[in-house]
């Protein structure tokens, strides 16, 4: 049954000092599977996402990507911390894009995309470029591969990151709320990236107010509120009939 | 083209008559110092232009030029690793950090020269090993003794560094803060260890935070220098005038000639930093051209 499941998380919670953020969240991804996870800004939807990839730590439940505990090692039914190094590892079979970019500024497109490869993966720096300027070929940005962040338009900005993400051939995305900080018109490019890669493949957790985008490429939509999942299933049908009061009026603000 | 026919503006320019006030005043003012100087003995010119390039005076303001390059290199290097090791995940290196700052910051640079002066006073020699195991008289280690004339120059130097060291801590650590916490997310994510990401990602960036103000610390360490006398070192450019002026019993144009020296090194290096700053703000706030 876990065989294919991309992520299994069971029970997860998570605070901030008094402030609980998560309250058991439950949820399980399928390989191949894109999941929207939508609801009102402090939900714990990033909260979530940061969890996956051990950017956070959780503080209970079981959370296992690809069959792995993340962060934690089990011997002896005794939980061990990682190693730095080891979590950087499980990492790497992880890419993550966020809200605000996060390009390195004082690196071009092509620098930016290559520097996992090379700095984590120690790829030569040859076979980095071309590997590299294929990703950016493939987001549509052959021709910004010597290009600072700087001259880039946001959603230029956050294409490279995709594909910065994508070069680190990972088995799993996850999106936080990728295109929230872009002006209207750009958005589309970054969907459209986004749309090509699940058609590809890839199982991608997507933290997104994009409705349009939910209906059209997701498989599953999540709606979580207050640090638990309110209600879940066919994207279709959740936001056609919402089950929960919440989700409606959530639904109804930003549709 | 209609507009082109109209004119430029004509108008009567305003009158800024406090600004050629002032002028006057301060130029009268100068004006009168300087001619009074010319004449009054006490400075004796003569003397100040005999010594100003004396050879003694010019290899000690070649012993103050390297002070301050060798102490800042050291510095720089030793201001870095505190810095980084203030943000390091591991608990004890940000304690030791802290301490070093906290002790080296806060006691008076002069204070400390006349420590490191005292060193073979306090400590005979030191000692790495094990000590207390040995087989007749080898003993499971190495012996350094610091001799009573363990080399001033160095001491200087070490008082100098250390100091320096912590303040350029905390223009490090500045210049880190600076950088997006973002930065390091990103670099977290695609799976970079800590060091990794400090050294190819975050040091790059805080770079253009932390040049300015390490120039600052370089013209203020040449400065500093003039204080190596409590170690007690006397062959740098302040003491060695000190000296001849003890010699010819005028104190005064020994000083003049001091104050040239350090002014002359000073104002190269506020050039020098114009120019460095000069580069480092231009691929921030004007766009790049990118080589295509």
């Amino acid at each position: 049954m876990s065989e294919s499941l991309m992520v299994n998380a069971v029970d997860i919670h998570k605070s901030f000092g008094t402030n609980e953020v998560l309250k058991g969240i439950t949820l399980e991804v399928k390989r191949g599977e894109v999941m929207c996870l939508v609801g009102p800004s402090g939900s714990g939807k990033s909260t979530f996402l940061r969890c996956i990839n051990h950017l956070e730590r959780i503080n209970s439940g079981r959370l296992m990507v690809d069959n792995q505990l993340i962060g934690y090692r089990e011997s002896n039914g005794k939980l061990h911390e990682l190693k730095p190094s080891e979590a950087a590892a499980q990492r790497i079979g992880i890419g993550m894009v966020f809200q605000k970019f996060n390009l390195f500024p004082h690196l071009t497109a092509i620098d930016n995309v290559i520097s996992g490869m090379i700095r984590v993966q120690k790829i030569d720096r040859a076979t980095a470029i071309a590997e590299g300027t294929e990703l950016l070929r493939r987001v549509g940005l052959a021709d910004k591969l010597e290009h600072y962040p700087a001259h880039l338009s946001g959603g230029q900005q956050q294409r490279v990151a995709i594909a910065r993400s994508l070069a680190m051939k990972p088995k799993l995305m996850l999106f936080d709320e990728p295109t929230s900080a872009l002006d209207p018109e750009l958005v589309g490019e970054v969907l459209d990236a986004m749309k090509q890669l699940a058609q590809s493949g890839m199982t991608m957790i997507v933290v997104t107010h994009e409705m349009g985008f939910a209906r059209e490429v997701a498989d599953s939509l999540v709606f979580m509120d207050g640090g638990v999942v309110l209600e879940s299933g066919d994207p279709e049908e959740v936001l056609r009939s919402p089950k929960h009061e919440r989700t409606r009026a959530f639904l109804s603000k930003v549709l | 083209m209609a507009r082109s026919t109209k004119s430029t503006i004509q108008a009567v320019p305003l009158r800024h008559p406090f600004r050629w006030a002032a002028a006057f005043y301060f130029v009268l003012i100068g004006v009168a110092f300087i001619v009074d100087a010319l004449h009054r003995s006490a400075y004796d010119w003569k003397a100040f232009y005999k010594y100003v390039f004396d050879e003694r005076v010019f290899k000690a303001a070649g012993v103050t030029l390297s002070l301050t390059a060798i102490s800042m290199f050291i510095a720089i290097i030793w201001g870095v690793a505190l810095a980084v090791m203030r943000r390091s995940p591991n608990p004890v290196f940000r304690q030791v950090s802290w301490f070093f700052i906290w002790v080296f910051r806060g006691t008076p640079v002069y204070v400390q020269l006349v420590f490191w002066g005292l060193l073979s006073t306090i400590y005979h020699s030191f000692f790495i090993g094990i000590p207390d195991i040995h087989f007749g008289h080898f003993y499971l280690g190495v012996h350094f003794p610091i001799s009573q004339t363990a080399s001033l120059y160095w001491l200087a130097i070490i008082g100098l560094s250390l100091n320096e060291a912590a303040y350029m801590a905390e223009i490090v650590r500045a210049g880190l803060l600076s950088v997006d916490k973002g930065q390091e997310e990103a670099a977290t994510s695609l799976g970079m260890s800590w060091w990794t990401t400090m050294r190819f990602i975050v040091i790059p960036q805080a770079m253009r935070i932390i040049i300015p103000p390490t120039g600052n610390e370089i013209i203020s360490m040449l400065k500093t220098t003039s204080l190596v006398t409590a170690v007690p070192l006397i062959t740098d450019l302040y003491a060695r005038t000190r000296n001849i002026s003890d010699e010819i019993y005028n104190p005064i144009p020994l000083l003049m000639v001091a104050c040239a020296w350090y002014l002359f090194f000073t104002t190269v290096l506020m050039f020098v930093q114009y120019f460095v700053e000069k580069r480092f703000a231009r691929g921030h706030s004007v766009l790049r051209v990118s080589h295509e």
